[in-house]
């Protein structure tokens, strides 16, 4: 049995009377790539925010490597790395002081911090960059960086709230190979996504609809049990049942 | 603790990186210093009167030569038309028109009581009361010597007269420069502090950066602790900057400790920096900031005793001023330097002021949330 570095059972999150998460249950084991999909107001940014601590869940369990997400934020935040979809690092400084914010703010030694800076570097070829400013560099170099930095400090989860938005296919497939590279060495990657090409890498993907998950399984497993080739026919199959036009947009309409 | 490095540091390079933040760090001291201290003066010069002399005799001649020999007023005409004065007053350009009735030489010469009527435009009541007291003081003047000219003609050997005589303490020959001055450094501290912090704090909000911060392990009172330092050491090194301008340009006299003065100001500063972070907690967007801080600081300028006499405040008014961290400022700063208040003089002050900031800041911890 693999190990669980998140359980969540019967998450809540109500705004309101709107009800963003509504009664989420389901696991993530360590070192797996969770691909967790959705149409644009699905639900899927609050539920990722909670689990990072950003945000408390109304009602329910939520348990990120090993902590209570309502009572012990703080103790999560130290053990997961988060990179939101909209760019975060701070423009106004350089690639190197950057890193040496994030790890310094982890709690990286010195040293520490010198030698990842280091490795980091080289391997995304960004030695020529370190004293450029961020404001100065192209956006797919900054998602790319912004996730280095992200799991600079090894945390045990990583997520990653659409990570690829407005990257180019070339940048979008190095990312990936990032991101595998990163599971490789035990750190699990929680990923939510638009770009169905991309839910096809995951080892499991759930896919959310209207605050509700309507489908958790392994790529191959959802596209036998719904009779087509791509994930992305599943998606549409599911999140959009009569395939033909988008749902009413008033719920007394139809 | 090390955390706490990482993000001064990180403040600090973003601060003077800004090309026109770190400028004007500098320069606004030095303008407003060079601009404020001898423009806001309550100091009365050149103030037009216009004579209605209607008596024409040596004595009323007399009166208007002593006027006309002041510093305070200026002549600026002479009517027989109280209609013409009063069209003179309404259109600005006179402050004061002088009556002087046809029978005040003769009167004066009868030894019997002379009269005359000021009408003084009280726009400005405070400069209306300022320009009644001088032609006041004139007129008295003018009396005593009508007096004692006319016991030295009738032969009286003593009259009795009180003689007062006046000495100006601390700021002797009350130079409005020196009482400004400290004030002005007040109003600079405080907008360095209250301002930048905030809209800083807030900037980050409108960015995200914040989020990125909030999903790290770091603590909410590094956090604060980190966009405060910043801010405080360069309030204290702007005010050094306004110190020596006031030595420089205006020779102000210092009569207590330099230290002393940075002492009230770092306290000062956490207690206004906590406020405006605290305040940075509730605006959503730097517009929103900077009007909630601006009518903020207007409000605890204005009443920080500035420009009017704190003592003369309504009741409610004093009370309010004692968590207005400004006041306690602006008394510590014109005791320390023109009356060289020692740290036993102002300690009442600086402990106010210190728990007025472990408050704030207590506020500002205590509201900024990392988890929505």
């Amino acid at each position: 049995m693999r190990k669980k570095v998140i359980e969540v059972e019967n998450l809540v999150k109500r705004f309101g009377h709107f009800t963003a998460n509504d009664n989420l249950t389901f696991e993530v084991y360590e070192g797996e790539i969770f691909g967790f999909l959705g149409a644009n107001g699905a639900g899927k940014t609050t539920a990722i925010r909670i689990l990072s601590g950003l945000s408390s869940p109304t009602s329910g369990k939520v348990k990120v490597a090993g902590f209570d997400s309502g009572k012990q934020a703080e103790k999560i935040k130290k053990n997961i790395g988060y990179m939101c979809q909209k760019f975060s690092l701070y423009e106004d400084l350089t690639v190197k002081e950057n890193i040496m914010l994030y790890g310094g703010i982890y709690g990286l030694s010195r040293s520490q911090i010198a030698e990842r800076t280091g490795i980091l570097l080289d391997k995304l070829r960004f030695r020529e960059y370190e004293n450029k400013l961020i404001s100065e560099l192209p956006l797919g170099l900054r998602q790319k960086l912004s996730f280095s930095v992200a799991v600079l400090h090894e945390p045990k989860i990583v997520f990653l709230d659409e990570p690829t938005g407005g990257v180019d296919p070339i940048t979008r497939r190095q990312f990936w190979e990032m991101i595998y590279e990163t599971a490789a060495s035990g750190i699990t990657v929680f990923v939510t996504t638009h770009y169905m090409d991309e839910a096809e890498y995951c080892d499991r993907i759930s896919i959310m609809n209207e605050g509700r998950i309507v489908a958790l399984d392994t790529p191959g497993n959802l596209k036998k049990q719904y009779n087509v080739s791509s994930v992305e026919e599943v998606f549409i199959k599911i999140a959009r049942p009569d395939a033909s036009h988008p749902p009413a947009p008033s719920p007394g309409s139809g | 603790m090390r955390t706490i490095l990482y993000l001064i540091r990180k403040e600090f390079i973003q601060i003077f990186r800004n090309k026109f933040i770190s400028k004007a760090i500098f320069a606004v001291p030095i303008v407003q210093m060079l601009i404020l201290v001898p423009a806001v003066t309550f100091e009365l010069k050149n103030v037009d009167i216009v004579i209605i002399d209607k008596d024409l005799t040596p004595e009323s001649r007399g009166l208007i030569s002593k006027l006309a020999g002041s510093t305070f007023f200026r002549i600026s005409g002479k009517t027989w038309s109280e209609k013409e004065a009063e069209n003179l007053m309404l259109h600005n350009k006179c402050d004061i028109i002088l009556h002087i009735p046809d029978e005040f030489g003769m009167n004066i010469g009868n030894g019997k009581p002379a009269v005359l009527q000021a009408g003084i435009d009280a726009i400005n009541s405070s400069s209306a009361q300022l320009s009644w007291a001088y032609i006041n003081g004139i007129i008295r003047d003018y009396n005593s010597d009508i007096t004692i000219d006319n016991i030295s003609t009738s032969g009286v050997s003593s009259f009795p007269i009180i003689d007062i005589t006046n000495r100006y303490w601390y700021n002797e020959e009350l130079n409005y420069k020196y009482y400004m001055l400290p004030g002005i450094l007040v109003i600079l501290v405080t907008a360095i502090g209250f301002l930048l912090a905030g809209l800083n704090m807030v900037r980050e909000k409108e960015i995200g950066t914040i989020e990125q911060i909030n999903v790290t392990p770091v603590r909410k009172h590094q956090f604060i602790i980190a966009k405060m330092v910043p801010f405080l050491l360069i309030g204290l090194i702007d005010l050094g900057v306004g110190l020596s301008i006031g030595k420089l340009a205006f020779n102000i006299p210092f009569e207590g400790s330099i230290l002393l003065m940075f002492l009230g100001a770092a306290i000062f500063l956490i207690a206004v920096l906590g406020l405006a972070l605290f305040l940075s907690t509730f605006s959503g967007s730097q517009q929103q900031y900077m009007f909630v801080a601006f009518f903020c600081m207007i409000i605890f300028i204005l009443m920080s005793g500035i420009f009017t006499p704190y003592e003369s405040m309504p009741q409610w008014a004093q009370d309010f001023n004692l968590i207005n961290p400004v006041a306690y400022l602006m008394r510590i700063n014109r005791m320390v330097m023109l009356k060289g208040s020692s740290m036993n003089d102002i300690s009442g002050e600086l402990i106010s002021l210190g728990v007025i900031a472990v408050c704030f800041s207590t506020f500002a911890v205590r509201r900024y949330r990392k988890t929505a």
